[in-house]
């Protein structure tokens, strides 16, 4: 065993300084300047570290080594050639994190974040046939249908704002697809329809019944969240599926985008049947363009997988308030995925400065601070690429134990739900509340409402109020259905007064469909997608006296900007509503009757329309007539 | 036929509106229980509104179908205020010249329907008194002729009859149950029905121009009444005495003639509608809404439960077939009725309310109407007893159903469309009853004895 461990390394440190010979041999010509730049800059402490600790793990600097070392090796073991060759190395970058935020309900929340940087262009002529990092079912994605960007999400559960706070990044349930395309797209809709095939067979998902019934172009709500100053909202299409079930068969093919897989990192700990069987579980991929620095002279494309799942362990545990890694996803770690420049496991420890709430082992002496969703946020941090993170049992079994049940937490200042009232299959309304928790700053929200044609909206029953008082919306983006080709589209910036709820109603009208356009459990009922309501929140950070006393005082006068406010999208429940059925089994009968009664009506016509009527003598009595069949047989004339 | 005895003659030849009568009296006389039916119906409506039943009334299936709902032309409105297009969505279905006129009445809208209903009810009442006349002065024609047998005279109207048979009319119009729903559920029905009442009115008044710009109204309102076209040619030729004649030029002449004012009025009216609104969008939202029957919600035709169990692939095939059932009877009916134009109308009238795709209660109400003016001849009626019966039946069930399927959710979408079934059936009887009618009272003007012909008839 021993005699193993001593010869991985010398092999390893063989391998690097070869690869690091040619590397140096094929300067000129191979490596983009940067990166060989800090090759030539610190070779020697490279080769030093990699001998020191090529084992697992290693450093932050070492962690870069070894990136490289597993490249170039695999170059090599490829084929010589192909680092000879004149075209630049595929810069590209693996980052994966997972936070988690013990939930005042008792509940975890944790949050899978994996992000790959790429620094290439899809658009160009040339196809990019490269990949190494980077999914390559994705790219040719991006390169066939000219995607700008593309955010899929797939959510299993609700997340409940007012007992879990805002989630880092939400999600309505059910399935949600944007994507922007770029402007040189000429047929966007047989693009979209295309795109949502195609990524429906790369998810395993029913994205097929995304069509033009539910999608719709919204004009304000939702805009592009990587570089490129587009608004012309006609290249962009959203969706919803709120039917949309998310299981195994989804995780599978989203686990495999990532580039250790399941095999290693955090990804280990995504076993689909711890997670499940949680309160909520959200998985998301979203591709954009972003700078790859701050002049932003060279973009680059990020692919972020983001998995979030909320585990009621209060409930299924055994009575006790304590949690782990091993019980959450019946999992520990062992290592970081080898091809990730970083990987980081944050613990939101804000509540729990004295550790009086509760106790995290083991220990970490790492902290770090960050503004999140408006707040200063506490983390303990965990380095899974140093190796001493993994303890001498080498692998981390993260545990918090519960030491008190109570504890408040920041109500969040926006929050919104949904329902339908009225009763009857003829007519309803739609009532949206919106809170705004804020205790004397008011802001706008713009609310986004795509409600299937079937739910004949009247725009003109549409009231706002607040207060009591008539709110009246400052822009209204109304876009009527189409019975069979397009949903409603209603999108309004409202003004929240502060600490107020404004409820927003609108009254609609059930259709009747033809009996083939139920779902096949038509009395379950049809789904309506949640209202998505996005806003600029003010910042709690603003209204905390505390934080602004510990700055310099020339600092703190004016709220300044990146703080003061910060972007949040709320998605309300989902709708389920019922609609009049036909009687299913009834076509053959209804077609017969309602044909009889036709052909009762034209019958009666045709009779009247073809008699004559002409005078009938009075007819002869029996004796008379006797008598006139007697006289004819005697050829005399009748009576 | 040694003829009538004297006084019953005399009784029977002397209408009373003769001007030797005093011509100024009688229009005292006969105005008074008009304004009195008029006050009294809108009094009627007036109180409705002002009652919580309007509201009730307004979400009715049978008194509102997706075209004529109020809801929607609100919605139409609203749209127009957003500065979307009414007809890029699929709720308002009315005619660009609705929105006009409501854009300026909108706030008189209660005012506007009542109005409609008095217009209508007064045009017919006029039409009526006029085609009485008529109707008489052929009589007493035929009377001193002695065209007629003596067993027939009982079916001889007396003036007495004939001179409360507008009032009649006017009475089945405004305070038919029907047509008091409708105003008050502000169905745009209403105002097709004093369309079509004015287009009756001005035909028969003798007016081509009016007539031909009526119809057009009511045919650009919505296209059934385009079957009303042979009527009102029959009737008009019959007034300037132009035979009915394919080989004569001036039968060719005057067909072209009203033809001409009938498609130029409509040719104004349709690029009108253009210049309202500045797009051809209306034309597949208002006419490809009527003919393609899109919205199945539930009404008191044939259509919406057939088309919602129809299977796809003969949707088509049976939507023409239901369609073309509109217009198909109006060339045989008029080369049979062509001595009939008035109620070759009634006819007209009752096939569309019937076989039309978004049928109300307010247009049953205007052929109910015309029933009064043949009401001489009620004694040929069969069945009147049962199909009055089974349509008040159907009337006072419909709700019940609708509630039970929809709101207590103990019964299906089956029942109500038995009950739409059934209403359809007392229905589609009715024109076919009420022309075997008028086809004997056409016997009772030839010399013969048509009373003992028909009581020996073969029933169908």
């Amino acid at each position: 065993m021993a005699a193993h461990r001593c010869c991985f390394p010398v092999w390893l440190f063989i391998l690097c300084s070869f690869s690091l010979f040619i590397i140096a041999g094929s300067q000129e010509t191979t490596v983009a300047p940067e990166q060989h730049a800090s090759v030539l800059d610190n070779p020697q402490t490279a080769a030093e570290t990699a001998e020191q600790t090529a084992g697992e793990s290693g450093g932050v600097e070492e962690r870069r080594w070894e990136g490289t070392e597993v490249r170039d090796a695999a170059a090599q073991k490829q084929a010589e050639p192909a680092v000879l060759q004149p075209t630049p190395q595929p810069k590209d970058d693996f980052q994966e994190e997972l936070v988690v935020r013990p939930l005042h309900s008792g509940d975890i929340y944790a949050s899978f974040q994996f992000r790959t940087l790429w620094e290439t262009d899809f658009m160009r002529g040339n196809k990019v046939s490269h990949y190494r990092l980077f999914p390559k079912s994705l790219g040719q994605v991006i390169s066939k249908f000219s995607v700008r960007e593309l955010h899929i999400s797939f959510t299993q559960g609700y997340w409940r704002t007012m007992q879990w706070g805002q989630p880092y990044l939400p999600s309505p349930p059910g399935a949600e697809l944007w994507v922007w395309f770029q402007d040189s797209v000429t047929d966007v809709d047989a693009t979209w329809k295309e795109l949502t095939n195609v990524l429906s067979g790369i998810f395993c998902a029913s994205l097929n019944f995304i069509d033009s019934t539910n999608t719709v172009q919204p004009s304000a709500s939702f805009k592009p969240l990587g570089i490129g100053n587009v608004t012309d909202h006609r290249f962009l299409r959203y969706a919803t599926l709120p039917r949309e079930i998310v299981c195994t068969e989804n995780l599978t093919p989203w686990k495999k985008l990532l580039p250790c897989g399941s095999k290693a990192g955090l990804a280990v700990l995504l076993k689909s049947e711890k997670l499940f069987h949680s309160s909520f579980h959200s998985q998301a991929v979203h591709i954009r363009p972003v700078c790859q620095d701050w002049q932003c002279k060279t973009t680059s494309w990020e692919l972020r997988q983001t998995l979030n799942v909320v585990f009621d362990l209060h409930n299924s545990g055994q009575g006790k308030r304590e949690w782990s890694l091993f019980k959450m996803f019946s999992r520990t770690l062992t290592e970081a995925c080898p091809l990730a420049s970083s990987s980081k496991i944050y613990i939101d420890i804000t509540d729990n400065p004295e550790g009086e709430q509760f106790e995290l082992s083991p220990a970490t002496s790492l902290l770090s601070q960050a503004m999140v969703l408006g707040d200063r946020r506490t983390f303990s941090v965990y380095d899974l690429t140093q190796q001493d993170t993994f303890g001498s049992v080498r692998s981390l079994n993260l545990l918090i134990r519960w030491k008190s049940t109570e504890g408040d937490m920041l109500r969040p200042l926006l929050h919104a739900e949904r329902y339908v009232a009225g009763y009857g299959l003829q007519t309803g309304e739609i009532h949206t509340l919106m809170y705004n928790h804020h205790p004397y700053r008011s802001f706008p929200v713009l609310l986004l409402d795509s409600v299937p044609w079937y739910l004949r909206l009247y725009i003109h029953t549409l009231t706002v109020t607040s207060k009591g008082k008539d709110n009246k919306p400052s822009y209204i983006h109304y876009q009527p259905s189409k019975d069979r080709v397009r949903p409603h589209l209603l999108e309004m910036l409202v003004q929240l007064p502060p600490n107020s709820v404004t409820e927003v109603t609108v009254q609609f009208e059930r259709a009747l469909l033809k009996w083939t356009e139920y779902t096949p459990d038509p009395n379950h009922g049809f789904y309506v997608g949640s209202s998505v309501i996005s806003s600029l929140v003010p910042s709690t950070v603003a209204m905390d006296t505390n934080s602004t006393r510990e700055r310099p005082l020339f600092s703190s006068f004016f709220p300044c900007k990146e703080e003061s406010s910060y972007f949040v999208r709320v998605y309300t429940e989902p709708l389920l509503v019922n609609l009049p059925t036909p009687d299913f089994s009834m076509p053959y009968n209804v077609i017969c009757l309602t044909c009889t009664v036709v052909a009762v009506g034209y019958g009666s016509l045709y009779n009247l329309l073809t008699r004559s009527f002409q005078i009938e003598e009075p007819s002869p009595g029996l004796a008379k007539r006797i008598a006139n069949v007697i006289r004819k047989m005697r050829g005399v004339p009748p009576l | 036929m040694s003829g009538l005895p004297g006084f019953l003659i005399d009784d029977r030849l002397h209408f009373p509106s003769c001007p030797s009568q005093g011509g100024q009296r009688f229009l005292v006389e006969m105005a008074a229980p008009l304004t009195l039916l008029l006050v009294l119906a809108v009094t009627i409506r007036a109180a409705l509104f002002r009652s919580s039943l309007a509201e009730l009334i307004a979400e009715r299936v049978e008194v509102v179908s997706p075209i004529t709902a109020w809801k929607r032309v609100v919605e139409g409105l609203a749209l127009l205020d957003l500065g979307v297009s009414p007809y890029s969505g699929d709720v308002f279905h009315e005619t660009p010249l609705i929105i006009y006129l409501f854009h300026f009445v909108v706030d008189y809208a209660e005012i506007t329907f009542m109005l409609a209903d008095v217009i209508t009810a007064v045009a017919l009442y006029m039409a009526v008194k006029d085609y009485n006349k008529q109707v008489f002065r052929k009589q007493k024609f035929a009377l001193e002729a002695d065209r007629y047998p003596l067993d027939c005279l009982e079916l001889i109207r007396s003036p007495k009859e004939m001179y409360y048979i507008p009032l009649k009319v006017a009475m089945f119009y405004l305070l038919n149950p029907f047509t008091i729903l409708s105003c008050v559920a502000k169905s745009t029905c209403g105002l097709n029905n004093a369309v079509v009442a004015l287009f009756i009115f001005s035909t028969i008044k003798g007016n081509t121009l009016l007539s031909a710009i009526f119809l057009c109204l009511a045919t650009y309102q919505s296209i059934y009444p385009l079957t009303l076209c042979a009527p009102a040619m029959l009737y008009l030729m019959q007034r300037q005495y132009i035979p009915v004649n394919f080989r004569r030029a001036s039968f060719w002449w005057f067909i072209a003639q009203y033809l001409f004012m009938y498609l130029g009025s409509l040719f104004v009216l349709i690029c009108l509608s253009f210049f309202l609104l500045g797009s051809w969008d209306y034309m597949p939202s208002v006419y490809g809404f009527i003919l393609s029957v899109p919205d199945l919600t539930p009404n008191i035709g044939l259509f919406w439960y057939f088309f919602a169990e129809m299977f796809e692939h003969f949707r088509l095939f049976f939507l023409c077939v239901f369609q073309i059932n509109v217009f198909f009877y109006t060339i045989p009916l008029s080369v049979k009725l062509k001595e009939h134009p008035v109620f070759l109308i009634f006819m007209q009238l009752a096939v569309i309310s019937i076989f039309k795709s978004y049928p109300t209660v307010g247009d049953i109400a205007l052929y109910m109407a015309f029933l009064p003016v043949w009401s001489h001849l009620y004694r040929f009626l069969r069945n009147t007893f049962l199909v009055s019966c089974v349509l008040l039946a159907c009337s006072t069930l419909f709700p019940v159903l609708w509630h039970l399927w929809i709101y207590a959710g103990s019964a299906n979408s089956n029942f109500y469309y038995a009950i739409t079934l059934l209403f359809n059936v007392a229905q589609v009887g009715q024109p076919g009853r009420s022309q075997r009618r008028l086809l004997i009272e056409s016997l009772t003007e030839t010399p013969c004895s048509p009373l003992r012909k028909s009581q020996n008839e073969k029933s169908y």
